[in-house]
């Protein structure tokens, strides 16, 4: 069975919806940034998979665009993660619940 | 006849594949990775082997005494005492550790070091995996080591333990950067990151006896030696063993570890040494090319192996001389000293190219390296003001 | 390319997906989010883009995961109560999930087999990146330097 655009396109809209689970319905600041950085991943593979099924030889865009959407991730997962700090130094917990006054 | 000794395990493999020759296409692949996964499996564990019981020899003889000398001659079977001893060892486990962690710990960190030998050429025609972007692995693969670092240290449910693993992810994260970017200029000047093109482009000799090692470069020696010391620190190595400082924190992130597991994490710093020597081989000493012109009978594995050797022997000398570091003198060393010379080596690497690879090139690159070199010298050490030493009973 | 690597890759990656998304351990799931990261890499090597899987593996697991794990030790205290699980958000991943593929079955061009690679070596992707892509190249430097910098000041400890 050799596994089409179609099969790859929902795979991996599968693993969005895992990251979109994760970010919605985890109360955790740093489960939200997992979920999140799922997303992304399962965005690079989507345009991985419509790069390699578009006709050959292909110009290499699909691969530098999700080489830029990973470089771009871990550039928003380290500010991300140093505003989860920043918030729990000074409020002391990362309950997303319990942080919801914009006054320190 | 050369030719023959040289290509011999190449031989052995098409010989035991021609038994295969009637097999579907996938079978026949498999049955080719798995003998050059059995093949790698089998040197290096025997390396692994033979390593241990030499270092604690040379180790000893550093240190004027005998090493282990009871168990076979000149003690050279002590690697089977100490693997008994250690598969009959009880396997301890904390009770509140986190059970999954602590065992996929040094797991993980033996395979990584496993993975990372595979693309490293040994001879002539011997990579077991020829990767387009190799070294990019490599370094990919020595990335994941911090992670089962980190794993082993928080599976312990044990403070010392996640003290010594989060120095050691310090320390590794800190050296990784020299480490990669030392290997830039390499990549840059070849144009390509397969390895045996790297090692292709070192062959050849200048003036009938001076091989075109990168090492022999300006830009390649003060690569190779940034090389050599960010090896020794991913490495946990003494003089930058403080994750497992024995004196200070038991031993960090292993500590909890008792028999098996403990060689295994053992083993895995091993096979990390030999796997980034192998890659310095690779990179900067010419991979499997022999020095001379008129030594190119010897088999070019065993000049790879002669490096490699040569390379352990130095790491176990420096181990058995030096005297720890203490933490953030390795950080300040990382990242004031290492990383600046490591961009002069680029451009060291560059002025090299462009001035078309001659002589003058060589005494301008040379120039590059020594100007940035004094320039750090100076002026780093110019913040710190010491007071005037004062002793209090030795007058 | 393989139907059985696929199914196996798939399997593996899902697994690790759920498994982060759902285990109540905060490690646990910054873990499994490793190991599916691996399994994103692995798919990029069936899909023939290598260079992107070893990217992929480098920068996710070697400093995205590392640096989620830094914040769990960081925020430390936190750790032993539960914070719970809002089950209103499986149902709105499931509506959109369902969504997604009535949308991917829908259309009708999507279900070709893939022709032969023509295959893409580091080199190309170097040249493409200093001729045609050099802009984004440097812009993606000044983010991450920002990202640095902008990271190292929220973190920072204040001297009074």
């Amino acid at each position: 069975m050799t596994p089409t655009l179609q099969l790859f396109l929902i795979l991996s809209s599968a693993l969005f919806c895992i990251g979109l689970l994760a970010a919605l319905s985890r109360r955790h600041a740093v489960f939200i940034l997992i979920g999140i950085e799922m997303m992304l991943a399962a965005a690079g593979l989507n345009f991985i998979a419509f790069w390699r099924f578009g006709p050959q030889p292909a110009p290499p865009t699909g691969v530098m665009i999700t080489i830029f959407a990973i470089g771009i991730a871990a550039a928003e997962a380290a500010v991300g993660l140093a505003l989860v700090i920043a918030v729990y130094r000074h409020l002391r917990t990362t309950n997303i619940d319990e942080i919801d006054e914009l006054k320190g | 006849m050369s030719g023959f000794l040289d290509q011999i395990f190449v031989q052995a493999k098409e010989h035991i594949l021609a038994a295969f020759a009637a097999a579907p296409v996938w079978l026949g692949q498999l049955i080719s990775s798995l003998i050059n996964i059995v093949a790698l499996l089998a040197v290096f564990l025997s390396l692994f082997a033979l390593v241990s019981v030499l270092e604690r020899k040379i180790l000893a003889r550093i240190q004027n005494r005998l090493g282990p000398n009871r168990v076979g001659p000149f003690g050279l079977l002590q690697p089977a005492a100490d693997g008994i001893k250690m598969l009959i060892k009880e396997d301890i486990v904390p009770t509140r550790a986190d059970k999954a962690v602590h065992f996929l710990a040094p797991i993980l960190i033996a395979m990584t070091a496993i993975l990372a030998l595979g693309i490293i050429p040994y001879g002539r025609n011997m990579t077991p995996f020829a990767i387009d972007g190799g070294i990019l692995f490599f370094f990919a693969i020595g990335s994941t080591t911090e992670l089962s670092v980190f794993m082993a240290g928080w599976g312990s449910n044990n403070k010392f333990s996640m003290l010594g693993a989060m120095r050691a992810i310090a320390q590794m994260v800190s050296y990784e950067l020299p480490l990669i970017i030392t290997v830039l200029p390499v990549v840059m000047v070849v144009g390509s990151l397969l390895p045996d093109t790297i090692v292709a482009a070192q062959g050849g000799y200048s003036l009938g006896f001076i091989p075109h090692w990168f090492v022999l470069t300006p830009w390649g020696a003060t690569g190779f030696m940034l090389f050599f010391v960010a090896a020794l620190v991913e490495s946990n190595r003494t003089p930058f063993d403080v994750p497992e400082g024995e004196s200070e924190i038991v031993a960090g992130h292993m500590t909890e570890y008792s028999g098996f597991k403990y060689a295994i994490f053992f083993l895995g710093e091993y096979l990390g040494m030999f796997a980034v020597s192998g890659l310095a081989v690779t990179l900067f000493l010419g991979g499997w090319h022999a020095p001379l012109p008129f030594l190119e009978f010897v088999p070019s594995w065993l000049w790879f192996f002669a490096k490699l050797g040569a390379m352990i022997f130095v790491f176990i000398w420096v181990r058995g001389t030096l005297p720890r570091t203490r933490v953030d003198q390795v950080m300040n060393f990382a990242w004031k000293f290492m990383l600046p010379m490591a961009f002069a080596c680029i451009l060291a690497a560059a002025v090299w190219h462009y001035a078309g690879r001659r002589f003058v090139s060589w005494l301008l690159s040379l120039g590059v390296v020594l100007l940035v070199y004094f320039a750090l010298s100076r002026f780093l050490g110019a913040g710190k003001k010491f007071a005037p030493r004062s002793y209090r009973f030795a007058e | 390319m393989n139907g059985a690597a696929f199914i196996f890759i798939a399997i593996f990656t899902l697994a690790a997906a759920l498994a982060a998304a759902a285990l109540g351990k905060l490690i646990h799931a910054a873990l499994s989010f490793a190991a599916a990261s691996v399994g994103v890499a692995a798919f990029y090597f069936l899909l023939g883009a290598e260079f992107v899987g070893l990217v992929q593996v480098f920068v996710y697991v070697g400093a995205v995961a590392v640096l989620i794990v830094f914040t769990i030790l960081l925020t430390r205290r936190d750790l032993e109560k539960d914070h719970g699980f809002n089950w209103s958000g499986v149902f709105i991943a499931l509506a959109v999930f369902a969504g997604l593929v009535w949308a991917i079955l829908k259309s009708a061009k999507l279900s070709s087999a893939a022709q032969p690679l023509a295959s893409l070596t580091v080199k190309q992707i170097g040249e493409a990146l200093m001729t045609d892509y050099v802009w984004p190249l440097q812009c993606i430097g000044v983010i991450l330097t920002a990202a640095l910098v902008g990271a190292l000041v929220l973190v920072m400890e204040e001297r009074r």
